[in-house]
């Protein structure tokens, strides 16, 4: 299967004020169509600055990132985000939010098929009939169901998450992880997830790439070949409880410290 | 609706009896302090003048008003968008505005030699442009930079990102700074008025009363600038029901 995103030894650092900060440091990265990359590493590593690259929101100093098979050289339309805060516009009704990207992408679509194609998302993530109501009248879950729909109202190639659920309770959460199953089996998308939940990154992830402390670079990439209609039930089996260890172990490394002896 | 305009009402006749009982007590004569049985007599005479001086008034408080709007967001996207704009426009802007307005009637009064109509939207504008300006700044500056990102990564245009995103985000910030706008306009406008010789609006009016030791028109005048700083005050409020009503909470 061809890599839809390719990201080959890129290098960055921050200008700060007491000099640059290298933050990635020749980070191999390879996503094949269609699946689900789950990224974890220690806070601060760089993860959120991969984000920003693979959507074209800044170039790296060094190294090279692909999609589709053409050097990203600034952002395109074939790619949807989404982020820890839903970023809801309060002065937009929840339909009128999801639509927001086809505005941008789809000029000259009809306001009736954008409207059908926000209903086709807001229906599928369990948001039929709250067209109308503002953000600020939704629960957080909701919110970001809302805000899941508009990153992928314009049918991207390419979902980057940065924490997209990191802000909502333990139930919400799982019950989001299920939707964002759902949501793939309708529409296949490649999907970049950025998390600090290693039992969410098993569960919707193909593979689970853990990153460094900073500068980050790639330090272990974990295949997961579990069914893509996995329920959450698989998080209790012995075969996931032992992939949870390997990867706690392999954030222990990635912070400096010992992994525990089992 | 009764809540609304009745409490408003009430308190405006609790105001005026007050006022009255104040000076009915104290036996203060005219020239000390007028009451307000002594307006209505005051407004009667005048009325023409009322009307025609209070239109000067306003049309050039709202003429200076519209500048102040104008190049208030125009500075304020200037500082939003550039950080160099900002450090270098910042202690001008805070100096201009430090500087007591009083002091710059007899230089503008020079400059511009007998426009009196020009001269006072100027200084309408002048004292009115700051608080616009600083709000749609800090406004710009402060967006999260996640809202610009989820234009900027499907490769919206710096244009598209303002009208859509940072434009109506700041719009509650802007309508807040517009209501203190609203009310340092009139102190321009009147400021003008009452200093210019041969000067035109409320402001002349008041200062003809004190000439004339008329002390009732005085007072008259007073709360005549009052009621056109309540209309205008609530015309703002009613524009940013329209344009920012997102913004208020639903009260429970
Ligand atoms: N625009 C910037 N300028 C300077 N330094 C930055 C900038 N953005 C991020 N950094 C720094 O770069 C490092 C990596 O940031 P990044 O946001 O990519 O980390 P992260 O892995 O997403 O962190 P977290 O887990 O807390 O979300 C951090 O130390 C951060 O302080
Ligand atoms: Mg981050």
């Amino acid at each position: 299967m061809e890599n839809l995103i390719d990201i080959k030894g890129v290098t960055h650092a921050y200008k700060t004020e007491s000099g640059p900060l290298p933050v990635l440091d020749g980070l191999d990265v390879a996503v094949p169509e269609g699946t689900f990359a789950a990224v974890v590493g220690p806070s601060g590593c760089g993860k959120s600055t991969l984000t920003r690259l693979v959507a074209g929101l800044m170039k790296p100093d060094e190294g090279e990132v692909w999609l589709h098979g053409e050097r990203v050289k600034g952002p395109r339309k074939t790619v949807g985000m989404a982020f820890q805060n839903p970023v809801l516009l309060e002065w937009r009704t929840i339909l009128q939010n999801v639509i927001l990207p086809l505005e941008i992408v789809a000029p000259s679509m009809s306001q009736k098929d954008r409207e059908a194609r926000a209903h086709e998302l807001l229906d599928m993530v369990g948001l039929t009939g709250f067209d109308d109501k503002r953000p600020s009248e939704l629960s957080g879950g909701m919110r970001q169901r809302a805000s899941l729909c508009r990153s992928l109202v314009h049918k991207p190639e390419v979902l980057i998450m940065d924490e997209p659920f990191g802000a909502l309770d333990a139930f919400t959460r799982e019950d989001l992880w299920q939707t964002m199953r759902d949501l793939r089996a309708a529409e296949p998308f490649t999907c970049v997830l950025i998390t600090h939940d290693l039992r969410e990154s098993v569960f919707l992830g193909d593979q689970v790439i853990v990153l460094s402390g900073r500068p980050a670079r790639t330090q272990y990439v974990m295949p997961i070949d579990l069914p893509k209609d996995r329920t959450l039930d698989v998080l209790y089996t012995p075969e996931v409880a032992d992939m949870l260890h390997i990867l706690r172990d392999q954030i222990k490394i990635a912070q400096g410290r010992e992994p525990e002896v089992h | 609706m009764l809540r609304q305009i009745g409490i408003p009402v009430a308190s405006v006749l609790v105001f005026l009896g007050l006022w009255e009982l104040l000076v009915w007590v104290n036996g203060w004569p005219n020239f000390k302090m007028a009451s307000p049985s002594d307006l209505p007599p005051a407004y009667i005479r005048y009325w023409e003048l009322f009307l025609v001086m209070g239109w000067q008034t306003l049309w050039r408080t709202v003429a200076g008003l519209a500048l102040a709007v104008l190049v208030g967001t125009a500075i304020g996207m200037i500082i939003g968008f550039s950080r160099i704009a900002r450090d270098a426009l910042y202690p001008l802007l805070v100096g201009f505005n430090a500087i007591p307005k009083a002091t710059l009637v007899p230089v503008i009064s020079l400059i511009f030699i007998g426009q009196h109509d020009f001269n006072t939207v100027l200084m309408a504008f002048m004292i009115s442009f700051f608080p616009i300006a600083v709000s749609v700044g800090i406004g710009l500056s402060t967006l999260e930079p996640e809202y610009r990102d989820i234009l900027r990564s499907l490769g919206a245009s710096r244009f598209t990102i303002f009208r859509k995103i940072a434009l109506p985000k700041t719009l509650p910030e802007f309508f807040g700074a517009l209501k203190v706008s609203v009310t340092l306009a009139f102190i321009g406008t009147n400021l003008v008025e009452i200093v210019s010789p041969h000067g035109r609006g409320l402001g002349a009016l008041f200062k003809s009363g004190e000439t004339n030791g008329d002390y009732p028109l005085m007072f008259a005048v007073l709360i005549a600038l009052a009621f056109l700083g309540i209309v205008l005050y609530y015309a703002v409020v009613y524009l940013e029901k329209i344009f920012a009503g997102w913004a208020e909470r639903p009260q429970s």
